[in-house]
């Protein structure tokens, strides 16, 4: 019995496809997650509108928070660490979580290294802005990708923009002679082999999902649409004034992605959604996406 | 040629499609009761139990799926499959189809960390399969008509009643077609007069 290979990390991932991973921040959000058909938990301190606006460094959650999490559902959960903190993902890995999300939307604890991930035997998933990093991250060991987005803004273009770019990205690589490649893996500071693999397939080799401003049931069918493999969804659902309907409608909106009457149909009444933040109204600095390379 | 329709609402649909073409057949996907029609053969695929469950009790498949496969459809569910397909569970309480005699328990052999591969014996095949399990779910206790397949440890995770084939395991993720090639036999080899209903 071999655990912790490829197969197997990347294999969760698969199985979460065409579903919504939501975030939550205590038992209760959890089981309410759960009951609206969500495939995972991400389980973390704050949302990411609130780590936005109150500020400071925003780490790992307490692990009391984190257990407390995992006894109350029976469907994976995931945490949270920093970029480059391999210990909070050692304590992870120890807890049981189900996957690590290696996040720019926590203060990251390097500047230059991103974390070694073929060390764990726990999967994790890292955003991407581009194919460029998306190939670094898988390159690390990351066994699935999601979009950065821009988290906690309730503004799903970032999100688009990343997807339309890794979708355009891929797209030329298939175009290209083999001749060609190193070049393109050079100009992109992708791993070689990895730039091939995608050229010949016309895919990421792992998992994509979309993350980073999802709010409503359509913005999480736009992003399937544009070829994302499922959703996260942050601060979109805790932060609305009603999370029960809107998680359930977003779940529906996943699988029926290219049926518009279903969409019309599940998001009717769902009260107000989360407020969301125009992006010409934040400094550069206040940007979670551009934490990590 | 026959055509197998993959229940589409979540999971691992991917792999199973391109299983079951590799393995020579086509699909389609079923989201809608009426996408079972015409179909040779079913596969419920890996994803999340009670999403799946959840979403076959909101759009009307319960009783269509719990029909067609009574009715003879040959059937496959892998890992969430078998459990929707199961008559219970250990623990806990979601939407099941109840047509294949087993009790399960879910997340049996543990959490991610647990996952695991192995090669795996299996009545009839002349060499190991190569199964991969994801927090996967064995068989607790086995009705009459079901015979059991394969196990890990005395655990049954690979179980046949009838038209039903059922695994903890992941045949889709791995090149070896010999698991999508049985159900695609069955759909063959079907009496015509059975599939219309």
């Amino acid at each position: 019995m071999e655990t912790g290979t490829d197969r197997v990390k990347r294999g969760l991932a698969e199985m979460l496809k065409g579903g919504v991973i939501m975030d939550v921040v205590n038992a209760e959000q959890a089981m309410i997650a759960e009951e609206a058909g969500a495939v995972a938990v991400m389980a973390l301190e704050r949302v990411p509108a609130d780590i936005r606006s109150q500020g400071g460094v925003a780490r790992m959650a307490d692990p009391e928070k984190i257990q407390e999490i995992i006894d109350s559902v029976s469907i994976p959960v995931m945490g949270k660490v920093r970029i480059g903190h391999f210990v909070e993902a050692q304590v992870l890995q120890s807890l049981g979580v189900d996957y690590v999300d290696e996040s720019e939307v926590l203060t990251p604890a390097d500047e230059e290294n991103h974390i070694d991930k073929w060390a764990f035997t726990t999967p994790f998933v890292c955003g991407a802005r581009n194919l460029g990093e998306a190939l670094r991250r898988i390159g690390e060991g990351a066994a699935m990708i999601r979009t950065k987005g821009e988290a906690g803004t309730g503004n799903v273009v970032e999100a688009v923009r990343h997807m339309r770019t890794m979708n355009r990205e891929i797209r030329a690589l298939t175009t290209m002679e083999e001749g060609e490649l190193m070049t393109a893996a050079k100009s992109m500071g992708a791993p070689f082999d990895l730039v091939r693999e995608v050229a010949a397939s016309g895919r990421l080799p792992v998992v994509n999902f979309a993350a980073g401003g999802i709010a409503t049931p359509a913005d999480a069918a736009l992003m399937m649409q544009l070829g994302c493999d499922g959703v996260f969804v942050g601060s979109g659902i805790f932060k609305s004034t009603d999370p029960a309907p809107r998680a359930r409608a977003i779940v529906e909106s996943v699988t029926f992605y290219d049926t518009p009457e279903t969409i019309a149909k599940v998001s009717r009444g769902l009260g107000e959604a989360m407020v969301g933040i125009e992006m010409g109204t934040l400094e550069d600095s206040e940007l979670l996406q551009t934490r990590g390379w | 040629m026959a055509t197998v329709g993959v229940l589409a609402l979540q999971g691992d649909v991917r792999e199973h499609a391109n299983a079951i073409q590799a393995a020579g057949g086509m699909w389609t996907p079923v989201r809608h009761p009426e996408d079972l029609d015409g179909i040779d053969a079913l596969i419920l695929p890996g994803g999340e139990s009670t999403t799946i469950g959840r979403l076959a009790g909101i759009y009307g498949l319960i009783e269509p799926l719990r029909a067609a496969i009574a009715d003879g459809l040959p059937t496959l569910g892998t890992c969430a499959g078998m459990i929707f397909l199961a008559a219970g569970m250990m623990q806990g309480e979601q939407v099941q189809l109840g047509v294949l005699d087993v009790i399960v328990e879910r997340n049996a052999f543990g959490r991610q960390n647990e996952s695991f591969e192995a090669n795996l014996e299996v009545a009839g095949f002349d060499r190991p399969f190569r199964a991969v399990f994801i927090r996967a779910p064995w068989v607790v206790k086995v009705g009459g008509g079901v015979e059991v397949v394969a196990t890990v440890d005395d655990h049954p995770v690979m179980v046949r009643q009838g038209n039903i084939l059922a695994s903890s395991f992941h045949p889709e993720l791995t090149s070896d077609v010999r698991i999508h090639t049985m159900v695609l036999q069955a759909a063959e080899s079907r009496d015509p007069r059975d599939g219309e209903r």
